[in-house]
């Protein structure tokens, strides 16, 4: 059995506004083992880049997280910003959500490589370019010698992707946070995506949290996938469980609305900010819907190794 | 880069060409008679006579049409001759030279002061953003922005000279004399570059390039200063240039009031005396360090910013 590298419990985030306080999401509980990828899936809107980033703590100034986020026996809410500020690329990197603008664009390539690897290993400036060459060289950037003075505009999408990409190991993280890494990508780009994240997590045996709206990029690279609806972790298990006989009537819909699987729509729209509803959010466009689903909150429950969110979810219900 | 320079020098001689004929004409339409003007800054109101001033429209060629004194004026200019004053009788090249040393001294001088107020200024404003330093930092640079700056030199006058002693009233010569007139002057365009820091660093500070420093463990200090400052400086540089421009035109103005002996105060003291010799040579100096002080812009953008390159062929 794995041990726990981050385990979240109760974590809510709420964005406080002019017109009151708005929930991202709500009483998460989510557990993500050494080594082991976990997916994070769910469409936009629902929550999950908030998430991420409410592990880093790097939310707006207006963002607010209540819960426990422990992450090697630390709760990371309780740390100073300080200790924080260590803890992030060292032990919990991010792969950020949009690479074209996630670089910045008045210092180089290499500056931005080197002020990552001198800060994370300590080392001197020589030894640093090296080393900032040799991490490119890894993660496919051929004749990086020549790029290495270049600025990200000199750079195309994918390259800018896996330049972001040798940053975020540049301190040996335990946890890498993918933020949508193949959002916007033609297939092409997705697959090299997909084979640089396997390289990643393969070579240096971090786990990785991938938020993806991707259920083929999911599928292909998780271990676990935890699906999220409206603010809520609505079920969690072993990819070849969930993503193969689903037991929440939102995940069968995610799958059923795939081109391959005749691409039939969940009915709808998502209610985005859910505001108080009582009892299931998915209780509006669900085809199984009881009366006792709306007003009573819905408890996980654990069906072999999956947890899931539904009153009527069972074993052996198919689509 | 060398293509470019040499457009823009291209560009310099008709601007500097516009700005003289601009002068020339403004300088003829003033009221009053020129030869006149000359003779009482010459030899006095008193012991003036008509013969005196006739001489002199005489022999400075002042009866002469002015698109004919224009082009007499430029042919000199043309071999480097400046002339001379028509109150003096110096070289203008001489008189010159010899007051563009105070004015460096006060302009960069006003212009160090600004930046040492808006760079911190502007930073904590924006980084400390709603909070009561903001709002103090706001309405000092509302200030700044809005008093003009001869009101302002009497109002510093009277609190640090006449009151408390701390500093000249005016003059020249040693460090203490420069402090007045390079706050006056620096006040205004430290408003409007704290304004302009401000603004760039709350919208800098919201790109995914921070909160991706940020995730890589970088400290916040590191972030605000190497990451942000730079890309939020960019824009300021276009506007401090037009400010330097405007600096040339506030040194009029300052230097009269604090009798600071530098180019300002010789172009007041020639348009009483209508010595149109100095003047033009004047304007046409202001015009070309406007010019050049564009262009220095222009070319700073290469070191600030990578994107900008100035080379045909290159993207």
């Amino acid at each position: 059995m794995a041990t726990t590298l981050l385990s979240i419990r109760g974590l809510t985030t709420v964005f406080h506004c002019r017109q009151g306080q708005i929930e991202a999401f709500n009483n998460v509980d989510l557990d993500i083992d050494q080594g082991q990828v976990l997916g994070l899936i769910g469409e936009t809107g629902c929550g999950k880049s908030v998430l991420g980033m409410s592990i880093l703590r790097l939310l707006p100034p207006n963002g607010v997280s209540r819960g426990q986020i422990i992450y090697k026996y630390r709760d990371l809410l309780g740390l100073s910003p300080q200790v924080m500020q260590r803890i992030r690329g060292a032990e919990i990197g991010l792969l950020p959500q949009n690479p074209s603008a996630s670089l910045n664009p008045v210092l180089s390539v290499g500056q931005q490589l080197m002020e990552g690897l001198r800060l994370h290993r300590m080392i001197k400036k020589e030894k640093a370019r090296v080393a900032a060459q040799t991490l490119l060289g890894c993660y496919g950037l051929r004749g990086f010698n020549n790029r290495y003075d270049e600025y990200p505009h000199q750079l195309s999408g994918g390259m800018k992707q896996r330049v972001l990409a040798a940053l975020s190991i540049t301190g040996k993280p335990s946890l890498l946070i993918a933020d949508e890494p193949t959002k916007g990508l033609d297939g092409v780009a997705r697959n090299q995506v997909v084979a640089l994240l396997r390289q990643l997590t393969r070579e240096t045996k971090m786990a990785l949290l991938l938020i993806t709206h991707d259920l083929k990029v999911a599928a292909n690279l998780c271990d676990q996938i935890a699906v999220m609806y409206c603010g809520e972790i609505v079920e969690n298990g072993p990819v070849g469980k969930v993503l193969v006989s689903p037991l929440h009537p939102y995940t069968q819909g995610l799958l059923a609305s795939l081109p391959e699987n005749g691409l039939h729509p969940i009915p709808d729209y998502s209610p985005g900010v859910p505001g108080d509803i009582q009892g299931c959010r998915f209780y509006p466009r669900c085809r199984y819907r009881q009366d006792k689903c709306s007003c009573q909150t819905i408890k996980n429950k654990r069906i072999n190794e999956t947890y899931v969110r539904c009153l009527s979810a069972s074993e052996g219900r198919e689509n | 880069m060398a293509h470019y320079i040499l457009k823009r020098s291209g560009l310099l001689i008709i601007v500097v060409f516009g700005v003289t004929i601009a002068t020339f004409v403004l300088m003829n339409m003033a009221p009053g008679d020129q030869a006149e003007m000359v003779a009482i800054a010459r030899y006095g109101l008193e012991n003036l006579t008509a013969d005196e001033i006739e001489n002199i429209r005489i022999s400075e060629g002042l009866d002469a049409p002015v698109w004919v004194q224009y082009f007499h004026w430029l042919s000199h200019i043309a071999q480097g001759d400046f002339g001379h004053s028509l109150v003096t009788g110096d070289p203008v090249s001489q008189e010159i030279i010899a007051r563009i040393p105070a004015t460096l001294l006060l302009s960069i001088t006003s212009l160090v002061f600004s930046l040492l107020i808006a760079i911190p200024a502007g930073v904590i404003s924006a980084v400390k953003h709603n909070s009561f330093v903001d709002h103090g930092v706001r309405i000092g640079a509302m200030l700044g922005a809005t008093i003009p700056n001869f009101w302002l030199a009497l109002l510093l006058i009277l609190l640090f000279s006449v009151t408390w002693d701390w500093f000249p009233v005016f003059g020249y010569g040693t460090a203490s004399h420069i402090v007045l007139p390079a706050v006056t002057l620096g006040a205004g365009m430290a408003a409007v570059t704290t304004r302009l820091i401000r603004a760039g660093m709350l919208e800098v500070l919201k790109q995914d390039y921070i909160i991706s420093a940020r995730a890589h463990g970088i400290s916040e200090k590191r972030v605000i200063f190497r990451h942000a400052l730079k890309n939020a400086f960019i824009p300021v540089i276009t506007v401090i240039g037009m400010q330097l421009g405007h600096l040339l035109e506030g040194t009029v103005i300052v230097e009269s009031i604090f009798a600071w002996p530098g180019l300002g105060k010789l172009l007041v003291d020639s348009i009483y005396a209508r010595d149109y010799a100095v003047i033009q040579a004047c304007v046409l100096l202001f015009a070309v360090f406007f010019v050049l002080i564009n262009l220095l812009v222009d070319l700073l953008y290469v070191i600030l910013d990578p994107r900008i390159r100035y080379d045909r062929g290159a993207g």
